[in-house]
């Protein structure tokens, strides 16, 4: 087996993935909704929890409210006999990131990565400024809606965005409203209104990553993993081109993009100007469908939002696709950006 | 698709306080990372991928920091990765870094781990704000108390563990705690905590940082024509088990077994006791040092309190553990595993100093989390086959 030319990886599949119901909010507890999800991954899979050989959980103890909140997780994942397992304080597309590397060492077969958040437990204007540099950047006590708007602007400065093209972004992520009512809207920080921002929600995703020859056994379509890579730029805004995202062109170079067109792209764009912005700078023609499930302006559960960017890939995959891209991001104004491709041959 | 060698080439690390107030949080990190890669004869472009590891983010009060580090880090433009699996974490960082090297991702990367618990309140974080915190040392008194009845060690034990610790401290320019007057009746004198731990039996609170290079096969080949002799990975393993159900053994956990048998088995290692040449194992209260001999397989079940009793584990025994000092010593919480794993490797560098053990070429690094549920362990060596 060998590992393509830049380390892109071996012969890796999803071969299923569940999340569940997302919603405004759940009373269930983070461990009750992995519960949930993990079993709904594995069902269909005819494997049970036995025989994962590797587990990688993504969350945020921010997030959840507590510290070591994901401890109580290795009950969802059924850490009985012992787990090998692995935990990032990220969202679940690097839990997979993680997953990936650790089956290239080829001594196991299975792994189950899962992404998980409660974001409705939380104020996202009072938590997110907690992730800024401390000495700098937090006590300004600047929310997440500030820094897009920022962005917003700087994008609609380029030429990339205008505040039409962003609320046509925002008609065919929720399948609904009209374009010409929603720009009469008040903004909540110009130029964003309410469409242009994603709702709070709560949920959870699990995903089955297999060898290739565990996947051909366990499925039809495999979505093997032909790509993957992540990079991080610069933490302070004011010292970013916000009307670029360098990070994510490095990451989509990297993972292969240019190898081959995609189909299909799902970009963790949870503000209508990032999917223009990160559009332009995949350099995804018109002919590739963006976020055909809707993507983070549907719904966005935060550390599960980009693990579901893979999943929809794969489902792509799946139902008859050859080849997609799935995008996850974390931190102000699209700071780290990864990027996953998928194909139906390894 | 099998897993290639891993060498470690540059080891560094903060001199650990408990209040580091002259540095900020990218100057802490820095100062380690500087002095790993002035060890391994690189900068920070040579990099090409940073895996950050630290303890739960409430401790300080900065959320994601891999955000806000990536300038200080030198990770512009790189792969940023954040690991947190409890204690364990430091760990688990060198282990997920070493993954990157061993399936060929990247040739050269950096693990970092830190805490700046002077920034918090560990105690209030263990607590998520709600009070009611047993803190560490009242969730791990009972089962030190359940080791104690079923191996019927004598109490002067984890004593012994604190004085040998804290005389190792002495000989590690970057340890937290040097207390020149340790002794046995200095630990006995000093106040009880959690029954039976008393104060000097326990780990400080310590503000640092940890830092190393790995890289691959060549680039360990290549520091080694260099004089500058690396470490190899032999194996590596994490385990996990749920928080508490009826049947769990704390005292002896199933993930510890389990994390250790998985190192010993890719690194050919089938008499630990005879083969490893020394051990940094996470010791934040005395007596885990016992404990951890046992799971560990350097001691037979409730024999692990003897090789304290007759020297073994001192720095001049047959078996030294933590020569750094351990936990004990120094704890920058979620730097604290990564210390246990560096130390493991610059034994068998030939590069601890006034603490290196003598002729040490194979050792073993460990580190565990949460409710002693998490538990991270590897095996370096000072050559790929050290056991011919």
């Amino acid at each position: 087996m060998s590992l393509g030319g830049a380390g892109r990886g071996g012969d890796i599949a999803v071969v299923g993935w569940a999340h569940t119901p997302l919603v405004r909010h759940t009373d269930k507890s983070e461990t009750q909704m992995l519960m949930d999800a993990i079993s709904d991954a594995l069902d269909p899979l005819g494997l049970t929890r036995a025989d994962i050989d590797f587990t990688c959980l993504g969350s945020c103890d921010y997030i959840t409210g507590q510290a070591f909140s994901f401890v109580s997780n290795l009950d969802a994942i059924g850490a009985w006999p012992p787990k090998r397992d692995s935990h990032v304080e990220m969202d679940g597309a690097w839990a997979l990131y993680e997953a990936w590397l650790r089956l290239q060492e080829g001594d196991i077969e299975i792994a189950v990565v899962t992404g998980s958040g409660r974001s409705s437990t939380g104020d996202p204007s009072l938590i997110y400024p907690m992730e800024m540099d401390p000495y700098f950047l937090a006590p300004l006590g600047a929310d997440p809606l500030t820094f897009a708007a920022l962005q917003a602007r700087a994008v609609i400065k380029a030429g990339i965005a205008d505040e039409r093209k962003m609320a046509e972004v925002a008609v065919r992520a929720r399948g609904k409203g009209d374009v010409d009512a929603l720009l009469t809207e008040e903004y909540m920080r110009q130029p964003l209104r309410r469409h242009d921002v994603p709702p709070i929600t709560d949920g959870a995703a699990a995903m089955v990553l297999t060898t290739g020859d565990r996947a051909r056994q366990l499925v039809d379509r495999p979505a093997y993993i032909t790509g993957f890579d992540h990079r991080t730029e610069c933490h302070n805004p004011s010292f970013r081109a916000l009307d670029d995202s360098p990070s994510t062109r490095l990451a989509a170079e990297a993972a292969g993009l240019g190898d081959g067109p995609v189909e299909i792209a799902e970009l963790q764009a949870a503000f209508t100007h990032e999917e223009l912005l990160l559009a332009r700078v995949l350099g995804l023609g018109g002919d590739v469908a963006v976020n055909p499930s809707g993507g983070a302006l549907r719904a966005n559960p935060i550390m599960a939002t980009g693990l579901c960017r893979i999943g929809y890939a794969a489902n792509h995959i799946r139902d008859g696709g050859h080849r997609a891209l799935a995008h996850s991001t974390s931190g102000p104004c699209l700071q780290q950006n990864l990027v996953c491709i998928l194909e139906d041959t390894p | 698709m099998s897993a290639r060698p891993c060498a470690i080439v540059g080891i560094g690390q903060t001199h650990h306080k408990s209040r580091r107030l002259d540095v900020s949080f990218g100057g802490l990190v820095r100062e380690a990372v500087f002095r790993a890669l002035d060890d391994a004869q690189m900068t920070m472009a040579d990099i090409d991928a940073v895996v950050l590891g630290k303890a739960p983010d409430l401790f300080e009060g900065v959320m994601k920091p891999e955000l806000y580090l990536s300038d200080a880090l030198g990770a512009v433009g790189k792969p940023m990765f954040r690991v947190h699996t409890a204690g364990s974490v430091g760990g688990t960082t060198a282990i997920v870094a070493a993954s990157h090297i061993q399936v060929g991702k990247h040739r050269r990367v950096l693990a970092v781990a830190f805490e700046k618990q002077s920034e918090g309140n560990a105690q209030f974080a263990l607590g998520s704000g709600r009070g009611a915190s047993l803190g560490a040392g009242g969730a791990f008194a009972p089962f030190i108390r359940a080791y104690i009845h079923r191996s019927g060690a004598p109490e002067h034990i984890g004593w012994k563990v604190a004085v040998k610790d804290r005389l190792n401290a002495l000989k590690n320019p970057y340890a937290h705690l040097k207390i020149e007057d340790i002794s046995i009746e200095k630990v006995k004198a000093s106040p009880m905590m959690w029954e039976p731990i008393r104060f000097l039996e326990s780990c400080p609170s310590s503000d640092g940082a940890c830092a190393m290079v790995l890289t691959d096969e060549e680039g360990g080949k290549e520091a080694a024509a260099a004089g500058r002799k690396p470490a190899w990975v032999l194996g590596t393993s994490s385990r996990s088990e749920p928080p508490s159900f009826p049947g769990r053994d704390p005292v002896r956990p199933q993930a510890a077994l389990q994390c250790a048998a998985d190192v010993y088995s890719q690194a050919g290692i089938t008499d630990p006791r005879r083969q490893i040449d020394m051990a940094e194992l996470y010791v934040p209260f005395s007596w885990h040092e016992p404990i951890w001999l046992e799971c560990f397989g350097l001691a037979d079940e409730g024999e692990g309190w003897k090789l304290v009793d007759d020297g073994t584990t001192e720095l001049g025994g047959s078996l030294p553990i933590n020569a750094s000092g351990g936990v004990l010593s120094s704890n920058p919480i979620g730097a604290s595993g990564l210390l246990r794993f560096a130390e493991a490797a610059n034994q068998v560098r030939g590069a601890a100093g006034e603490h290196q053990v003598e002729g040490a070429n194979v050792a073993i690094g460990m580190a565990y989390g949460a409710n002693s549920q998490y538990f991270s362990t590897w095996a370096v060596g000072s050559s790929l086959q050290p056991f011919g």
